[in-house]
């Protein structure tokens, strides 16, 4: 069975909701209680950059197999202005200074995989995942 | 959801609990700056044993608000920081620079009592 689930993010009261549904979907899976922190950390992180950057959107949870490895992706969906630059955005110290969040390579850190499409005035889809051991 | 302040001796303690808000970080933050005037406090513990996520609004918050007691004059300790929020923490390079933290509770007690310049 395919377990799905998607929050919508438009305030910072759905971050939280997000972070909560991720560990409800990502604790079945056996996950450690690390890799759960982990996995919560990056949900809040990238509601938060919808949330601050892009208005609204929705964060989109789904259990996922790599052979009888579980794991949990996250998508993060937005129409928000875009990312002009996805190579320069994943780079270390790209968030400029004054901005708050750890930008993606915070996310990509606390992840096994990361895949982000951006287009400009189009909107971002950042997908990540993460394997049980 | 309000985080709680309880006031015991000068010191005043907040325990924070899961599912806190961004909104709900800042009201603590605002509210423990204002007390420790009103109360004359001279430390603050924040307790953050129940918090199943600290990231990077809650870091840079809990940073400033510790940085904010101290230019008010007194001190701040963050206790209860979980091994798996320590290991997410340390993965990301949250390393909540200059603030004090404890094991919990009562080591957080001990250290303000330790360094209390009115207790001596």
């Amino acid at each position: 069975m395919r377990v799905e689930t998607t929050v919508p993010v438009r305030t910072e009261a759905d971050i939280v909701v997000a972070r909560r549904k991720g560990r409800e979907a990502a604790t079945p899976l056996n996950f450690s209680s690390t890799d759960l922190a982990l996995i919560t950390t990056a949900i809040s992180e990238l509601a938060r950059n919808i949330v601050r950057y892009a208005g609204s959107g929705e964060i989109q949870l789904r259990a996922s197999v790599n052979g009888d490895r579980p794991g949990i992706t996250v998508i993060a969906r937005d129409q928000g202005p875009g990312i002009a630059n996805v190579a320069h955005a994943m780079r270390d110290g790209f968030s400029t200074s004054g901005s708050l969040g750890l930008g993606l390579p915070g996310v990509r850190r606390l992840m096994d995989e990361m895949e982000v499409v951006s287009v400009v005035g189009e909107g971002t889809t950042i997908t990540v995942t993460k394997w049980a051991r | 959801m309000q985080v709680p302040i309880l006031k015991q001796g000068t010191y005043l303690i907040a325990v924070v609990q899961p599912d806190l808000s961004d909104r709900d970080l800042v009201a603590l933050r605002d509210a423990l700056v204002e007390r420790v005037g009103t109360h004359r406090s001279t430390g603050v513990i924040i307790d953050v044993t129940a918090l199943d996520v600290m990231d990077s609004f809650a870091s840079l918050t809990l940073s400033n608000l510790a940085s904010m007691i101290r230019l008010r004059g007194a001190r701040t300790v963050i206790v209860g920081i979980q091994p798996e929020i320590a290991f997410t923490m340390a993965r990301l390079g949250l390393m909540l620079t200059g603030v004090t933290t404890a094991l919990d509770l009562e080591e957080g007690l001990a250290y303000l009592g330790r360094s209390d310049p009115r207790s001596s």
